[in-house]
């Protein structure tokens, strides 16, 4: 207990010199590319930024499932030659009437025969009323959501980046959702569109005959016009899909004067597209982007080059952006942003500096404090603070955290709490003092009673943050982590090191009374 | 050496401070203060923060000092429906609120969204001014926070009871955690007479006194513990009084730490922290306190026959 080898003590000063070198990233430049440089990030509070939180639409992607199905039972039942009535698909599934009730049996069978993406997808059944049901299961939807999920993620990023945001933080959360952050972006708008759309370009022929009926006829759908005032009945069927785009860029079109947005096929797309347009010379192409109608020319000649051009009236935001989403793929699914939050640059330099402040002050304090009220020991509880502060900022840089304003505030409440452990040393000093005992007794019997008070506390208040880091979100975590890292450190500055200083004074002068 | 003796002494050495005499009147006094702090819970109850409410707040800066007028004139023309438009922080500091749609409405979420760019417009055709902040939370998050939140402050709860129960008897854990109890409804309290809005920072600051409450706790329970070992015969409340009085000098000498780290803190950290460190700087007077008055107290109630099995007939003797 009173005994320091000299291997401890190189490690104990080697772990806080190592602590000082992990700091050092966050001071001065990197000298060599070949270093490792991590250095603690500031949150968006702190630099300014927007935070986003997107949800994918389930409704949405139960939705085009259940349609995918409707299909599939439609081709299932005709390939097997039973017959339906009333084939219809709801928000809970797909419905039909078998054509007799002697053909439900074969129908169900046939059905539950289709290939699933997913154990258990969906479930057929006889549901009252002679009808046969196909429900999606709940787990199929969760699955599906998170595949969705998986799948933004990457065309986020793409359209992000396509912005020129620096450093954006795209991360799952959740099975259905992704936070987006982006650092020095303080207003969201422009990103928040890009990602509210999309993006499903497909291309159909317009069903002439059936314009101006008031009902359309099967196989062909009413879609919305750009301009939100008329509608056109194309068939439902996609003849090109726009995924299979491999470019897409925005110009001005020499003879209109007019933006446009030029694209270019795979050899996929560039042959469907060829093929189609040969066979339908003089009639009329939609090209719908997310189930509305931008135009819709007369196909003039076959287009074989696999390219073409959109004109629709854009300005020249309009014609970048949708150049850029065509780029960037169509989403899965929509994606609703549920939650937003963000800070403009001059409020998180305020915040900086506020946080700055009452972090030096309450630092100044606590050592002025410990300095008046505990005499040498307590300036060495002070040379253990400082050092506590150089691993807290070390441990951070390593796992290059984000320093939150609240994060501040668990540093500035870390080093209030961490002079705690050197009260409770020095105060059993002094009582084991006043009892009359020897300058070492007394030290020794400090240290080793308030070992067992100082762990204990520790630990409870560790629990306390480490639930608060697992249940928490948003800034709450940044506290919690570095308190729990904090009080990590503490116990190593004040148990190991504040202990050696006093232990070294004491081999070096042998006192036969103590400073107390 | 200048630096070597300590210059102030907190506690005089050797105090014998009679606390548990008082046992009732500091019981008491904790009980009428929870008793009210409930009844505040109730009726006005808690101001919940964007957080755990949900809607919309913008913060401005203006060019010169805010004009209210001129700013719902500019909400109006964009058709926003401000539910309030205040000042905040600086005379040229306005802060909006809107409420969001509620969820059952369909597309509650896009149009949350469509308001808040309205807003920004609104505040984009006034002359020089800008947004420092923009947020919203839709009513499907906030619901999810407020869980997550309470789950957290639920769990720690537990966690703190389990780690005292392993460490100490049923009668110390007990008694830790009933204090805890009081301590938070106090805390609750303290948040609704102060109007500081409840939210995750709220519920990080709640946390964090209890935690310190505990530690503080743990520090006393441990010397009794020691003392109940040392001295066989002594009663209860004496030996209580013994240990309190013998970690006095700690207890105060932690609390001023952490009352100092947290005090600059409510005086500058700005309008985010400072509502933050207030509450801190309240738990560390209740948490401190409570270990004396009522987490000491309700052991010896607990305690009184258990704990001293063996010092009645000794006392008898």
């Amino acid at each position: 207990m009173m005994y320091y080898s000299r291997l401890r003590m190189a490690s104990v000063i080697g772990v806080c010199l190592i602590g000082l070198a992990l700091c050092l990233p966050n001071v001065i430049r990197q000298p060599m590319a070949s270093l490792p440089w991590r250095q603690i990030h500031l949150g968006l509070d702190l630099r300014g930024g927007s935070y986003l939180l997107l949800q994918v639409d389930m409704n949405s992607v139960t939705a085009d499932r259940l349609r995918g199905l409707q299909d599939e039972t439609r081709q299932t039942l005709l390939k097997n030659s039973l017959g339906y009535r009333n084939l219809t698909t709801s928000a809970h599934g797909v419905t039909f009437t078998p054509r007799t009730p002697e053909e439900t049996q074969p129908d169900l069978k046939v059905l539950r025969a289709m290939p699933m993406n997913v154990p258990d997808e969906f479930r057929v059944e006889q549901a009252e009323g002679g009808q046969v049901t196909i429900t999606l299961s709940a787990e199929a939807a969760r699955q599906r959501a998170y595949d969705a999920v998986t799948q933004s993620i990457e065309i986020v990023r793409r359209r992000i980046d396509a912005t020129g945001a620096i450093d954006p933080e795209i991360t799952r959360q959740g099975d259905d959702r992704i936070i987006v952050e982006l650092p020095g972006i303080s207003d969201p708008e422009r990103v928040k569109n890009l990602l509210g759309t999309t993006a499903k370009m497909t291309f159909h022929l317009v069903a002439d005959s059936a314009i101006g009926s008031a009902v359309p006829p099967p196989g062909v759908e009413m879609l919305p016009m750009t301009d939100g005032q008329s509608k056109l009945p194309v068939f439902s069927h996609v003849d090109v899909d726009g995924a299979d785009l491999t470019n897409a860029s925005a110009s001005i079109d020499q003879q209109s004067g007019e933006w446009a947005v030029n694209f270019t096929f795979d050899s996929t797309g560039a042959q469907e597209f060829g093929e189609v347009t040969r066979a339908n010379v003089g009639k009329r192409f939609a090209i719908v982007l997310d189930n509305k109608v931008i135009e819709a020319p007369v196909i003039r000649t076959a287009i074989t080059g696999g390219s073409g051009q959109i004109t629709g009236g854009f300005s020249a935001q309009q014609a970048t952006d949708m150049a850029l989403l065509l780029r960037a793929g169509a989403l899965p699914a929509p994606l609703n942003v549920i939650e937003q939050r963000s800070i403009g640059p001059s409020l998180g330099a305020d915040s900086i500096r506020a946080g700055g402040y009452s972090l030096a002050a309450g630092f100044v304090l606590v050592i002025a404090f410990m300095a008046l009220f505990y005499g040498r020991f307590g300036w060495y509880a002070n040379i253990a603070l400082l050092a506590n502060l150089v691993l807290m900022t070390a441990i951070l840089s390593l796992f290059e955290a984000t320093l939150t304003l609240p994060g501040m505030a668990g540093m500035l409440l870390t080093l209030g709490m961490a002079v705690d452990a050197n009260i409770l040393i020095n105060e059993r000093i002094r009582e084991e003092v006043a009892r009359g005992r020897s300058a070492l007794q007394a030290m020794q019997a400090g240290f080793e009673r308030a070992t067992g008070t100082i762990v204990d506390s520790n630990a409870t208040a560790l629990l306390a943050h480490v639930m608060l880091f697992v249940f928490g979100t948003g800034p709450v975590r940044g506290f919690a982590l570095t308190i729990t890292i904090g009080i990590v450190t503490t116990l190593f500055t004040t148990l190991l090191l504040s202990r050696m200083l006093m232990v070294r004074w004491y081999a070096r002068t042998r006192p036969s009374t103590l400073p107390v | 050496m200048m630096f070597d003796r300590p210059l102030l002494r907190f506690v005089p050495r050797g105090t014998k401070i009679n606390f548990m005499r008082g046992r009732f009147i500091g019981l008491a006094t904790s009980a009428v203060l929870s008793v009210a702090s409930l009844i505040l819970f109730f009726h006005p109850g808690l101001t919940l923060g964007l957080d755990f409410r949900g809607g919309i707040v913008v913060e401005a800066r203006t060019q010169g000092p805010a004009d209210f007028n001129t700013i719902r004139a500019a909400l109006s023309a964009q058709h926003v429906n401000a539910a309030g438009v205040q000042s905040f922080g600086g005379p040229d500091d306005v802060l909006i609120r809107l409420d969001t749609p509620p969820d059952s409405e369909p597309d509650h979420e896009a149009r949350t969204q469509a308001m808040v760019d309205s807003v920004r417009h609104a505040i984009g055709t006034l002359p020089g001014a800008q947004v420092l902040r923009a947020d919203a939370v839709g009513a499907s998050v906030s619901k999810e926070l407020f869980r997550n939140g309470m789950l957290a402050l639920g769990i720690s709860l537990l966690m703190i009871l389990a780690y005292i129960w392993f460490r100490f008897e049923w009668e110390f854990a007990i008694s830790a955690v009933v204090t805890l109890v009081l301590d938070l409804t106090k805390a609750i309290g303290f948040l609704v007479i102060t109007h500081f809005e409840f939210d995750l920072v709220m519920v990080a600051a709640i946390l964090t006194i209890l935690g310190y409450s505990t530690n503080d706790k743990v520090v006393v329970y441990d010397r009794v513990r020691e003392n109940l070992r040392k001295y066989r015969t002594m009663p209860l409340a004496e030996l209580i009084d013994l240990s309190i009085n013998e970690t006095l000098s700690r207890t105060l000498g932690t609390s001023s730490t952490v009352f100092l780290a947290a005090l600059p803190l409510a005086l500058f950290g700005g309008a985010s922290l400072s509502g933050f460190a207030w509450v801190m700087l309240f738990g560390i007077v209740v948490g401190t306190s409570s270990s004396i008055f009522i987490a000491a107290p309700l052991l010896l109630l607990m305690g009184e026959k258990r704990l001293r099995r063996d010092a009645r007939p000794a006392a008898r003797n």
